[in-house]
């Protein structure tokens, strides 16, 4: 909670944006769940898991983005964040392009949803985002879930362990934002809605225990239910 | 705040307890007693953080929206977030019907509750964004800027914004020579003194301090005490108000 103290001394380093210092007392300034390691020299590296709060972009990230607004060289997008993310030209062709003679629409359109990464961000200037790489571009099937970004990393899991069973368990594919839109590609309609709402469960238990074996059970007795 | 018509009420009763005289004020509670406090977070759907705090027949929602992207764009900070506070009453809020336009008094208000809550949300976190505080007091029975300052902390922790602390505030009264905690409407009406204060309690900070009437020197020493006291109580109730949403204990966080 904030204000809370966490920790007090010489002897702790500190692993998060949300812990401040104030002489050797270390507090909180968000509600979140408190990490604590002790490192091989004897120091504590104290941590704190968000349980709310915006979307802000770290190069690297994998996000989902809709396209808002097409400009001279580059597409707007909707990253799910305070700030909107910029994809320019060079992201997107291998090859020179030019204004004057083609347009920007003929590759990204307004309403497009898109995963891309995000390549820069320093907060003094918009994310800069590319599609170029494995598995990123235009989304072309499959449906998009918003959730709380705080609750992606539920979502993921253990070294992806909550990621991997909801494939498992349902055949489909997944792709997980960063930004809290997460893309669902299933055979069929019934497994897509059994997907969705098995996302929507972890979203609203996130911070409860025991959450994947739920969800696999959740996952089992939906699918035994509506046959497929 | 135009006190009310006819007979004036008695609003402080000597009585006679453990063999000492002490005042008791018209509701039946002691000069240094709240009135019984409720707090709700995340009470709306479609915000980022939200609260309800009840200070006995004073109600206040808050909700925070952001950090979010500052429109018009000319007022974004390059180097962090602006807040915008909007204290409001619901026009259903008072005994007659307030017209719903801000007052001058609202527009004061929320000036001085934003004060407030810049000193302790770190807005350096979020450059280039706006943080917006809606609060609306729905039932009004004094101590509504208190109140309302209250459940936007909340409201704040609720959303996810890093807070250096809480803050919480209540009003100190001096009714009939005597100086009282959390002072209610009746009160307030024919009060000779009234002083609503907000502290961030870990940091020991005063961060709202408004004074109408009169208070000596002394009085005044002495009602910062109380004011602190009834902070300190409502405090642990913010924190409570905050770990009952997370009421489960977390086995595994996330994390990868």
């Amino acid at each position: 909670m904030p204000g809370d103290v966490l920790a007090e001394g010489n002897d702790v380093i500190v692993d998060s944006i949300y812990i401040e210092r104030e002489g050797n007392t270390y507090y909180a300034t968000i509600a979140g769940l408190v990490s604590v390691q002790q490192l091989e020299d004897g120091k504590y590296k104290i941590g704190i898991i968000p349980l709310e709060g915006a979307y802000i972009p770290r190069p690297g990230d994998i996000v989902i983005g809709l396209v808002k607004d097409i400009g001279l060289t580059h597409w707007e997008v909707d990253i799910a964040s305070p700030y909107k993310g910029i994809l320019t030209v060079q992201e997107v062709l291998d090859r020179p392009f030019n204004p004057a003679v083609d347009s920007l629409e003929r590759y990204l359109d307004v309403g497009d949803y898109i995963v891309a990464k995000v390549v820069a961000f320093d907060r003094a200037r918009d994310p800069l985002l590319t599609i170029k790489g494995k598995g990123l571009g235009r989304v072309v099937e499959g449906s998009i879930v918003e959730i709380k970004p705080s609750r992606i990393p539920r979502v993921i899991g253990r070294k992806g362990s909550m990621v991997n069973m909801l494939m498992r368990e349902s055949g489909c594919e997944i792709v997980v934002g960063q930004n809290g839109r997460i893309l669902v590609n299933c055979p069929n309609k019934d497994l897509e809605e059994i997907v969705i709402l098995s996302i929507k469960k972890i979203e609203a238990e996130a911070h409860t225990s025991g959450l994947t074996e739920r969800v696999r059970e959740f996952i089992r007795s939906e699918r035994a239910r509506r046959g497929v | 705040m135009a006190g009310g018509g006819g007979e004036r009420p008695v609003l402080i009763r000597w009585e006679e307890r453990d063999g000492q005289r002490v005042p008791v004020r018209h509701d039946g509670r002691l000069a240094e007693q709240l009135r019984s406090i409720r707090m709700e977070v995340g009470v709306l759907g479609n915000a980022d953080g939200s609260a309800l705090v009840e200070y006995g027949g004073t109600r206040v929602l808050a909700a925070v929206y952001g950090p979010r992207e500052a429109h018009p764009r000319h007022m974004a900070l390059p180097d962090r977030a602006i807040i915008r506070c909007r204290y409001h009453m619901a026009p259903f809020s008072t005994e007659e019907r307030k017209i719903p336009a801000p007052t001058r008094r609202e527009v004061e208000l929320s000036k001085v509750i934003r004060e407030a809550l810049e000193a302790v949300v770190i807005t350096e976190l979020f450059p280039r964004t706006a943080i917006d505080v809606y609060m609306e007091v729905l039932q009004s029975d004094g101590g509504t800027r208190t109140a309302a300052i209250t459940a936007a902390s909340l409201a704040l922790a609720d959303a996810g914004i890093a807070m250096r602390d809480l803050v919480a505030g209540v009003a100190v009264g001096k009714v009939d020579g005597v100086l009282v905690l959390d002072i209610d409407e009746i009160e307030d009406n024919y009060a000779e003194a009234d002083m609503p204060v907000a502290m961030a309690p870990n940091l020991d900070k005063v961060l709202l301090l408004q004074l109408n009437g009169v208070l000596t020197h002394e009085e005044f020493v002495k009602a910062m005490e109380l004011a602190r006291k009834g902070i300190h109580a409502i405090y642990k109730l913010q924190k409570e108000a905050l770990r009952r949403k997370y009421a489960e204990a977390v086995q595994e966080g996330g994390g990868q």
